[in-house]
């Protein structure tokens, strides 16, 4: 029970720490690799609440896929030891202003109602729940959603290769004027 | 089931990660930095799914199963994102949004 507490406050500091540092790095690259640290604790949040599959989707999906996406595109469009102008006070401090009044409500919200934990047996999640689910048409059934999101996957992955390829020669050269 | 740490706990640690990707989306003037706010953004939404679902509704699954669409959607929307990166990086050699400002010429 207290080892519990030490790793949800691990991961907690790990989480939020990480997080400011992504967003006010001065060196892309760094940042990056903050959010990576903030997705790798996430991933240790869900194996504490007993997600086992989803905690392998998002360390494999998010950790090691979009991470690595990010990487590249930053490779590819910036300098590495360029630095990040520092941000005018003025948008520093009304944006921070911004974010703790959300913060602020939203934890006044929460502390406010009183959530009582279901004492019911939990579900044991693995594959096989998982599978079933996801290609059941019944009550607990998933297989709409499964079916929009393979459109969904295809329509991006054919958008991103639209988006991304070269365009005729002529175009090209108008930009660069 | 976690004894000792409250719901709460994992609710108000999502809504630090919520803000403090607000305060980067809104500070932030590089378009891949701001990409990254939103996944950070993304990321609470996940913890609080499934925080909900396993505190109140162990018997179900529909808070997992939400989370694993976000997961997809976001995936998608980071690929075609970075996609339209590369593009105007190619066309104004600079991904700063306040040097990007002309749609057409």
């Amino acid at each position: 029970m207290e080892g519990k507490q030490i790793m949800f406050a691990i991961f907690a500091i790990v989480i939020v720490v990480f997080s400011i540092f992504t967003v006010t790095s001065r060196k892309i690259l760094r940042a990056a690799v903050s959010l990576l640290m903030v997705l790798i604790a996430t991933a240790g949040l869900y194996f504490m609440l007993n997600y086992q599959f989803l905690a392998a989707v998002q360390l494999t999906l998010y950790a090691g896929g979009i991470v690595v996406l990010i990487i590249f595109s930053i490779l590819l469009t910036s300098q590495l030891d360029h630095k990040f102008e520092v941000v005018e006070l003025k948008k520093t401090i009304f944006s921070a202003l911004a974010a703790l009044a959300g913060f602020i409500v939203v934890v006044t919200t929460i502390l406010e109602h009183s959530f009582e934990a279901d004492t019911a047996a939990a579900t044991e999640v693995n594959m096989e729940v998982i599978g079933k689910s996801l290609l059941n048409t019944g009550s607990d059934g998933y297989v709409l959603p499964f079916e929009v999101i393979s459109v969904l996957l295809v329509a991006a992955m054919i958008g991103a290769i639209v988006i991304a390829k070269k365009g005729s020669p002529v175009k090209e050269e108008k930009s660069n004027k | 089931m976690n004894p000792g740490i409250p719901l709460e706990f994992y609710l108000i640690l999502a809504s630090a990660m919520f803000f403090i990707g607000v305060y980067g989306f809104l500070t932030r003037r590089n378009l891949i930095t701001i990409l990254m706010s939103v996944e950070l953004i993304l990321n609470s939404v996940n913890i609080n799914f499934l925080a909900f679902n396993r505190y109140l509704f162990p018997g179900k699954l529909d808070g997992h199963f939400f989370s694993l669409f976000v997961i997809a959607v976001a995936a998608a929307e980071a690929a075609v994102a970075i996609a339209i990166i590369i593009n105007i990086y190619r066309r104004f050699t600079t991904i700063n949004v306040e040097d990007v400002n002309s749609l057409k010429y």
